[in-house]
């Protein structure tokens, strides 16, 4: 009845095949197989978002989805944000804007903004700490977090065609 | 942990780097995900550890049966407490609780008795998470209940109580001072257990290698904390033991405890495996030390001027399953901000069945402040004084005492106060219904334990900055830009390294908002002594006498030959063929860090249906002495007065009959999200330390203290109820709303 | 938690032949978001879980001004929420979908699965059953169709017999002149479970002064949501007037059953029936008010 599943995703624009339980969430085995330790765990039942990626376009908690679901699956983690010409907008402002202090919460709120930015680059204070809510951070007040995706936000409409 | 900064701005004042906004060293590693934190680890061989805990908050241990789970295919080796030397080896002996390694490894593995729900009783090392966490539900426990203290309120002082300890502080006639007063407010207030929420749950990674050294990966706020006590518990020299930091997402005071550590280890000599172990959040709840509940009793009078004439202040903290609540904090911080004659201040510390308590940013002085600042606000209105003008009547100042007794350096609190009082904020109109302004101010004391520094001067003119302290919020680069400010250099061209317990001397922890300040002290000596070794260097190289060379904006010049000249990345460039690398290490001397002071003003509407409280507005103040990089300080205020919120409005450990926790998620421990607050305004002033060459003052902790108060003030003031429990959870409110409408 | 084996079929026959396990325990999987935090925390355990998303049938999402809404069992949050058509005719299933965890939960987590959950305090069933929803069930028997507001047998139970599975929900076209709403509270503004929701509907007259009908449903206040039929139905021949809607308050106060939790107390979810009651109706009046005249 057991016995592991082999899975074929793209994870940041590269082919990746893996063999999980059934049990194993995509969280644990982006981790303990993959090796993309960018992707946090800091409750393992959703109410964090430290382990946000963004699947098909849209955001989920990584350890929300078992890792057999990612069959047929595009996946993009905190690794595969910043290009070689350097970082994304957000993760620019991040760094400038000290929007971060620890950094456990930042790739979950680095992706989960870029999900939002990319459907709404004009999304206001109120728009981003209602997206944001399922996204923990202890350590900044949230106050220079939203103020970076403003920043980002404004930053990629202007560099929008 | 190793990184270098980009970009600089330009510094104000007598400064260049410091005061400056530069780019956090770690921050390229924190955006891209690739700093690695206590659980990014994985190796060949690797085991994955998990914990059974008790469900019992006290029982005696009849037997363990691990049997079954040994027989679970893929279990490698368990762990009890029997497997610690030192259980055998030592009694048990709860002076000095807090350090005590003997105390420690109970905490770590129940030997003997639970004593609380969620007690660590054995530990299964397996080849997957999931089988190891299988095989914990195998192990067969006979427990034989014991009766549970619950409440430990403290009330009874008695020989044989629940009292661990009791700490009084005395000044004056406090008869005497009631006597004097005009009025005289009495309140029992009490705070509720918390916890310090970090969102990175406990994690240990620990190898046992066949020549007996032990090395351990894990995310904590000292490495050598971690390794005193391991090899204390494990019956092994220290030099056995190797510590090597992970980044740590967040510890505010919880990941000065451990908990994993020494089991890693042991599972790991017995299965010949390195083994890893995470914590689950359910684990962090139950298993990790909170911050302390408290129960408190204030009486303050006041003559009709204002002066507070007399206080008396009883304190009793719930240390939990063993001694040790921050109840000391509280009793010694809760009055500074008063210069007060006669005083008496009596704080118990309280044991019961819940866990062992840990600190708690700031530990044991929100709760105080708390009760003080309530209380303060009362007298202010009792008097119909402004609460600030009352504050300024009595305000402390440079000579006066501490409640320690201890004089108070150069501080000026009435700056700060006269700061808030002339704000906007202060005098903004409060327009609509059931809306309230409330403020208050906070005092926190600073030791200090001296630091040590390694520098080397690399041939490209940048610095090797190695340190053992944590940098849990950016202290690597607030460290870096201090000896960058003596050595004319940008901040990015310091690179400092937080490394293991192998290669750096003995470094405290990082906690009481020390590392700024101290390992500061020891980045400034130590660049003193670069810059020594270069000039002379220099002078060599020049073939003139040291006192003949100096060094201004990163230049090395000659007094003697204007012509001389060397920039420090030339000289850099010259050293290894001039007599080899500069390096040094240096120890500083705590210079004792001395004072904080914040205060805070909240705007609040109540829903006076439900009784939710919505945050308006909030400005925190804090008086920074000098901040090295104000960004940060404005996130360590945000970040503070954003985890008083929660304490103050919706987070609290509940418990079930039995004593155990009932809400061990996020879901129900409800820390503020991005939905709950408002931007968080800061003000910074900057009363120069004379402590610190620079003027630092310690800014990590004291910001989170007014927050409770301010707060229920402003819930006082909004709907005309004194809420004098935490947390004013809109439940409470409503019942507080409803118990006025029928006294009415 | 143990393993357990993992299927994918892609027709309801087959789902059913699967969700049907001969003694052993088979659940099925939505969006996955309340199963998989219950099996973690081994509240209950399985031999087998049957994903149901690759199911056709089971993802439809039909809204049109003929038909009415069909939402299958698998369709997440957001595609409700996101849906123009929805948005416009049942304003009062975004309300409750857009409430339900976090953006992230919302991306997996489905209605189906929010209701077979079966918590009392699942958001979306007191917004289905004021909006008079009916649970298509296959099964090894076949087909059958239940009122939501009896689908719901108690906490963590459901009307579902082995083997059966929930396929769609279908909700009847809301007619003019009608309005609902629901809310909840909870301390946190997101990302909590209510202490009470409400759900409240009303169809107005022609002239929108007087209540022709009205549901109002309640979540967390009882061992399953419950439709408030007697307060709904005091409203009925009434004039949309503030005594009409207290007394409404009034008989859903009466008729929730709470208990004292880590999430509220008795009397504390009493009394916000009340306030959510009117709250819920006031703004489903207004609602009903808004819309295009027929």
């Amino acid at each position: 009845m057991t016995g592991r599943t082999h899975v074929h995703t793209s994870i940041n624009d590269t082919d990746v095949d893996f063999l999980c339980e059934s049990r194993q969430s995509l969280l644990e085995v982006l981790r303990d197989v993959l090796w993309l330790f960018g992707t946090k765990e800091g409750c393992n039942d959703g109410n964090c978002g430290a382990c946000t990626v963004i699947m098909d376009g849209r955001i989920v908690d990584s350890c929300l989805v078992l890792a057999v679901e990612a069959e047929g699956k595009t996946i993009t983690t905190i690794e595969g944000i910043a290009q070689a010409e350097g970082l994304h907008p957000l993760q620019q402002a991040f760094l400038e804007g000290d929007a971060l202090q620890c950094g456990i919460c930042t790739p979950g709120f680095v992706l989960a903004a870029k999900a939002l930015l990319d459907r709404e680059p004009d999304a206001d204070e109120t728009r981003i700490r209602h997206w944001l809510a399922g996204n923990l951070c202890r350590c900044t007040g949230y106050d220079k977090i939203v103020r970076a995706v403003l920043k980002a936000g404004k930053e990629m409409r202007e560099e929008a065609p | 942990m190793t990184a270098t900064a980009r970009q600089e701005s330009k510094g104000s004042g007598p400064f260049k780097v410091v005061g400056t906004r530069t780019t956090r060293h770690d921050g390229v590693d924190k955006v891209t995900g690739r700093a690695r934190f206590g659980a990014d680890i994985s190796m060949s061989g690797l085991l994955h550890g998990k914990v059974l805990r008790s469900p019992h908050a006290h029982a005696r241990i009849r037997s363990i049966d691990t049997s079954m789970a040994e027989a679970l295919p893929g279990v490698k080796g368990v762990a009890t407490a029997q497997d610690f030397p030192i259980i055998r080896g030592q009694a048990l002996d709860f002076s000095g609780a807090v350090s005590n390694a003997r105390v420690t490894a109970e905490v770590i593995l129940a030997h003997e008795r639970v004593m609380y729900a969620g007690h660590a009783v054995a530990a299964v090392a397996a080849t997957s998470p999931h089988i190891a966490e299988e095989a914990t539900r195998l192990i067969r426990v006979d427990y034989e209940a014991s009766r549970v203290e619950r409440l430990g309120s403290g009330e009874d002082t008695s020989p044989g109580s629940n009292i661990a300890s009791h700490i009084q502080l005395k000044r004056g006639d406090v008869e005497q001072g009631f006597g004097e007063a005009e009025v005289i407010v009495e309140r029992e207030l009490s705070t509720q257990t918390i916890h310090q929420g970090y969102i990175e749950p406990f994690a240990s990674t620990a190898h046992w290698a066949p020549d007996g050294h032990v090395t351990i990966w894990t995310t904590t706020q000292g490495i050598f904390g971690v390794r005193a006590s391991t090899s204390a518990i494990l019956g092994i020299p220290e030099s056995m033991v190797k510590v090597i930091p992970m980044e740590v997402g967040g510890g505010f005071g919880g990941k000065a405890s451990i908990y994993l550590d020494p089991v890693a280890a042991v599972l790991s000599k017995k299965t010949g495996h390195p083994v890893k172990m995470v914590m689950t959040r359910k684990e962090v709840f139950e298993g990790t030390g909170p911050g302390c509940a408290a129960i408190m009793r204030v009486k303050m009078g006041a003559d009709s001027s204002g002066r507070i004439t007399a206080a008396q202040f009883w304190l009793a903290y719930q240390a939990g399953a063993f001694p040790g609540s921050s109840v000391s904090g509280g009793a010694t911080t809760g009055t500074g901000p008063y210069n007060i004659d006669n005083f008496l201040i009596d704080g118990y510390d309280v044991v019961c069945n819940k866990q062992k308590t840990s600190g708690y940013r700031a530990p044991g002085q929100c709760q105080a402040n708390f009760a003080i600042e309530t209380v303060i606000d009362e007298l202010a209105e009792r008097l119909g004084m402004d609460p600030l003008e009352l504050r300024l009547k009595n305000v402390v100042k440079e000579g006066d005492r501490m409640p320690t007794g201890v004089p108070f350096p150069y501080i000026d609190l009435r700056k700060l106060e006269e700061t808030m009082k002339t704000h906007p904020h202060y005098s903004a109109p409060l327009e609509g219904p059931n809306r309230g302004r409330g403020v208050a101010v906070a005092f926190r004391g600073h030791g200090g334990q001296g630091a040590p520094a390694t520098m080397n001067v690399n041939a490209d003119g940048t610095i090797s900055l190695i340190t053992g302290a944590i940098d849990l919020s950016g202290t690597r680069t607030t460290v870096a830009m201090q000896a960058a400010e003596v050595l004319g250099l940008a901040a990015k061209d310091v690179i400092l390294t937080v490394v293991d317990t192998d290669s750096v001397a003995q470094t405290g922890t990082t906690a009481g908002s020390r590392v700024t300040f101290e390992m500061g002290l020891a980045a400034i000596a130590a660049a003193q002594e670069v810059k020594r070794q270069m000039s002379a260097r220099a002078a060599m190289l020049w073939e003139v006498q040291p006192e003949e060379v100096e060094f201004q904006d990163g230049v090395f010049t000659c007094n003697r030959s204007p012509a001389k000249r060397m920039t420090f990345k030339e000289l850099a460039g010259r050293l290894a063929r001039s007599g080899g690398p500069i390096t040094c290490s240096v120890y500083a001397p705590s210079t004792g860090i001395g004072p904080s002071f914040a205060g805070n003003i909240v705007d609040v509407e109540i829903d006076p249906e439900t009784g939710k409280v919505d945050i308006l507005r909030y400005t925190a103040f804090l008086d920074a002495g000098q901040a090295v990089h104000p960004g940060f300080v404005e996130g360590q205020m945000q970040g503070a007065t954003a985890q008083g919120i929660g304490w103050a409005l919706s987070e609290e450990y509940l418990y079930t009959e039995e004593g155990a926790v009932a809400n061990t998620s996020f879901l129900d421990y409800r820390t503020p999200t991005s939905m709950d607050l408002p931007m968080i305004d800061t003000v910074i002033i900057q009363v120069p330390n004379p402590h610190h060459p620079f003027g630092v003052r310690a800014v990590g902790e004291v910001p989170i203290v007014p927050t409770l108060a301010a707060v229920a003030n402003a819930v006082y003031h909004a709907t005309g109820v004194r809420m004098t429990r935490l947390p004013m959870s809109p439940g409470a409110i409503l019942e507080a709303l409803e118990a006025k409408k029928a006294q009415e | 938690m143990q393993d357990f084996e993992y299927v994918a079929p892609t027709t309801l026959e087959e789902a059913v032949r699967l969700l049907d396990g001969n003694g052993l325990k088979v659940k099925a999987l939505a969006g996955g978001t309340d199963i998989l935090v219950q099996l973690r925390a081994n509240r209950f355990q399985v031999d087998r879980l049957v994903d149901i998303k690759g199911i056709p049938e089971l993802n439809q999402l039909s809204c049109s001004e003929a038909d009415g809404l069909t939402l299958g069992a698998a369709v997440p949050c957001y595609r409700v929420y996101e849906d123009e058509r929805i948005a416009r005719l049942y304003p009062a299933l975004v309300d409750a979908t857009s409430l339900i965890g976090s953006i992230q939960v919302q991306s997996r987590g489905t209605v189906g699965g929010n209701l077979c959950n079966a918590a009392p305090s699942g958001d979306s069933i007191p917004a289905l059953i004021i909006l008079g929803a009916t649970c298509e069930i296959a099964g090894p028997k076949g087909r059958r169709t239940v009122q939501v507001e009896r689908f719901c047998t108690g906490p963590g139970r459901n009307v579902l017999e082995p083997g059966e599975m929930l396929v769609s929900l279908k909700l009847p076209l809301p007619k003019a002149n009608s309005g609902a709403h629901f809310l909840r509270f909870t301390p946190r503004k997101e990302m909590d479970i209510a202490v009470v929701g409400v759900g409240a509907s009303v169809l107005l007259d022609d002239a929108r002064q007087r209540i022709l009908s009205a549901r109002i449903a309640l979540g967390a206040v009882a061992p399953t949501p419950l439709l408030a039929r007697e307060a709904g139905d005091l409203l009925a021949g009434r004039e949309a007037s503030e005594a009409a809607i207290e007394e409404a308050a009034k008989a859903a106060r009466a008729a929730a059953r709470p208990i004292t939790d880590i999430r509220g107390t008795a009397r504390q979810r009493t009394h916000l029936v009340g306030v959510l009651t009117k709250r819920a109706l006031g703004t489903a009046i207004a609602r009903a008010k808004e819309g295009k005249k027929p």
